[in-house]
């Protein structure tokens, strides 16, 4: 971790504070060459504030932070070599999409035939060929998402900022940019940083991700270990879906009092009464509610000590078949004692 | 109109007037062609008769002429008018009012530029309502009291010799005023004078439509440009200037056409050299040669004209 030669951003005790506000809050972070490290986290948790500070839009109040070993705490963006993708785009209106990709080499006067053939290799990359002489307000929003990228990556940055770039997009063409942004990250080789408030396209794309919560870091792992294992109730519930269980209910199931959390689809409905193996966790409740989702139904339980409980089934068979397809069934819940998951939730 | 805003409860019609209101709007929403006629019709036939309509008058007037015997005006066709317009005192009291015009109107950029883009990006929002009103607070007073007080402040005993001559530096005035074209007796009777006035006077015309140019370019494209490697300089320069520069031209229209008509401040501050509107007014006042006058007004007219048509060809409406 304190290989400098591997390192590509390096968070110590990195602090911003708006007043009273602490946006971000004593953050210690190490980001990886090469990785795709995802800031995750609700509006408002300092993910973006962490990000401005990376390109140099905004300065920590106290803390450092290191760019490839160097120190770039209070460097101006100009002179740092990282490049950012914008929530918006940023795209210039008076250019054309060439001039706008160009803009970086143009400032570093590179001649013009040169900066015309690097225009034209990067829209090949993003697949745009042939659309520099267009303004940016003739393109619809993917193109434009792909203008900014280009712009971006045209001067060769060691590090990519991306600010919620997908943000603006509809379903289909955002899951189609997730994958082209993983292979192009593979392509050029270099660290990306992306932002986002979504956690399903955070799993997705990610090597590793810092889960943001009030201005500090929750925790930091891969997709797995923050899906599987997350430290405390705010990453149970903000990655994913989670059952929190607490106090007397998780006592009777774990004969520990610790709040623990179990993911819905580790969790199997059968009739009252079966019994179960030792390796399982079981508990005894009615259902409430049922939705059905297309590739699973979900049920909400409600077990003794007024805690619910969600249950996610994938519709493998007829729905019908299932042993709880109406409200007020009495059911049991049955699912491996593994899948518990022991949350350290500050006091 | 007024029954539906005073319902009378006794009355049968209290019902039937919200419905027969209803009525209406339904109508009008199914016609958005009679709604918009409706709605346009009074500014519209405004903009028609009195102003559009004024100005053919102009027109047509300057094709008119003035019988030098009898002092009446001719009502034929006819180009003597311009003729006599086009004679080299006209011309030397056309070219000082373009001169005087291009010059405030670029002062007033130069000025209002940097004051615009400070109360826009860097005053939070208290400080930026208080420089909006100390911008506009001049407006509040009358114009020709402003210009007198000029006068007073810009004369030989003023308030800006005697500044000058506590600093030590009345030598350097003495200087400048003794130069050709722009110096005089004293700043108030002197073109540099006159230009300072009307670069007070029009300078809010200049920074509010800058400000308002400078509001809708967006934060994130100066952050992008900085992120780009382009420093302060650059980001001016490729930037926030071309998308702010369509505020210019639209400041520029103001100071510009205003500094082109005014026959008061020549009139008050300066050496009495004349300027097209002086002249205008005295054309149409004493001499009562209208459609002299007529003709003269049309020579503004047409240098905007060709402004215009020119910032429009150097894109400056592009990013609009």
């Amino acid at each position: 971790m304190n290989n400098h030669e591997n390192t590509a951003i390096e968070f110590n005790q990195v602090s911003r504070h708006f007043g009273e506000v602490k946006a971000v809050d004593s953050v210690d972070l190490t980001i990886q060459d090469g990785e795709f490290f995802t800031l995750l986290g609700p509006s408002g948790s300092g993910k973006t504030t962490c990000l401005r500070m990376i390109a140099g839009f905004d300065h920590p109040t106290s803390g450092q932070i290191k760019l490839h070993g160097r120190d770039v705490t209070n460097l101006p963006a100009y002179d740092r070599e990282v490049n950012t993708v914008f929530q918006d785009y940023a795209l210039f209106p008076h250019m054309s999409v060439g001039e706008n990709i160009g803009y970086g080499l143009m400032i570093r006067k590179v001649p013009k035939s040169e900066r015309n053939r690097q225009v034209r290799a990067m829209l090949e990359l993003v697949q745009l060929p042939g659309l520099e002489h267009r303004k940016p307000s003739q393109l619809s929003g993917g193109q434009r998402q792909r203008v900014a990228l280009a712009r971006a990556l045209i001067n060769k940055p060691k590090v990519l900022l991306l600010d919620e770039p997908l943000g603006a997009l509809d379903l289909k063409l955002r899951q189609q940019m997730q994958v082209e942004l993983k292979s192009i990250q593979h392509e050029v080789g270099i660290t990306f940083i992306f932002v986002t408030h979504d956690q399903e396209e955070a799993l997705t794309m990610s090597d590793r991700i810092a889960v943001f919560d009030m201005g500090r870091i929750v925790q930091t792992g891969t997709p797995s270990e923050l899906y599987e294992r997350p430290r405390t109730s705010f990453v149970a519930s903000f990655v994913g879906t989670s059952n929190i269980l607490s106090g007397e209910t998780a006592q009777k199931i774990t004969g520990s009092a610790q709040n623990i959390s179990v993911r819905p689809e580790k969790i199997r409905l059968v009739a009252p009464e079966t019994e179960t193996a030792d390796s399982f966790c079981a508990a005894d409740g009615q259902v409430t509610a049922v939705v059905y989702a297309g590739m699973i139904t979900r049920y909400t339980v409600a077990l003794a000590h007024g805690q619910t409980m969600i249950v996610a089934e994938q519709n493998l068979d007829d729905v019908s078949k299932s042993v709880a397809t109406s409200r007020g069934k009495q059911v049991r819940l049955i699912w491996p004692c593994s899948a518990n998951n022991v949350l350290q939730d500050p006091e | 109109m007024r029954s539906a805003k005073q319902p009378n409860m006794n009355s049968p019609l209290s019902q039937a007037n919200p419905s027969r209101l209803r009525r209406i709007s339904t109508a009008l929403h199914n016609r958005p062609g009679l709604f918009l006629l409706l709605l346009l019709s009074l500014p519209m036939g405004w903009m028609l008769i009195v102003y559009i309509g004024s100005l053919i008058g102009l027109l047509i007037q300057s094709f008119f002429y003035l019988d030098g015997f009898t002092g009446q005006v001719v009502k034929e066709f006819s180009l003597r008018t311009y003729q006599g317009l086009f004679t080299e005192s006209h011309m030397e009291i056309f070219g000082r009012t373009v001169a005087m015009a291009a010059a405030v109107t670029v002062g007033a950029a130069a000025l209002a530029f940097p004051l615009a883009y400070y109360i826009v990006r860097y005053a939070h929002a208290r400080l930026k309502a208080l420089m909006y009103l100390l911008v506009l607070l001049p407006l509040w007073s009358s114009y020709i009291i402003r210009v007198y007080s000029w006068k007073l402040i810009l004369a030989k005993e003023g308030i800006v010799s005697w500044f000058l001559a506590q600093l030590g530096l009345t030598p350097l005035l003495d200087w400048v005023l003794r130069l050709p074209v722009i110096g005089g007796p004293s700043l108030s009777i002197s073109s540099l004078g006159l230009f300072f006035v009307f670069l007070y006077i029009w300078l809010p015309y200049m920074i509010l439509p800058i400000m308002s140019a400078l509001e809708r370019v967006p934060k994130s494209l100066a952050d992008a440009s900085g992120d780009l490697g382009g420093r302060p300089f650059h980001t001016f320069r490729y930037v926030t200037f071309p998308l702010a520069f369509p505020g210019v031209v639209a400041g520029s229209i103001f100071t510009f056409s205003l500094t082109l008509g005014d026959y008061i401040i020549p009139s008050v501050i300066g050496d009495s050299s004349p300027f097209i509107g002086m002249t205008v007014y005295s054309y149409q006042g004493t001499s009562g040669n209208i459609p002299m006058a007529a003709a003269f007004t049309v020579l503004p007219i047409a240098v905007m004209a060709v402004y215009l048509v020119t910032a429009r060809k150097l894109g400056a409406f592009d990013a609009l």
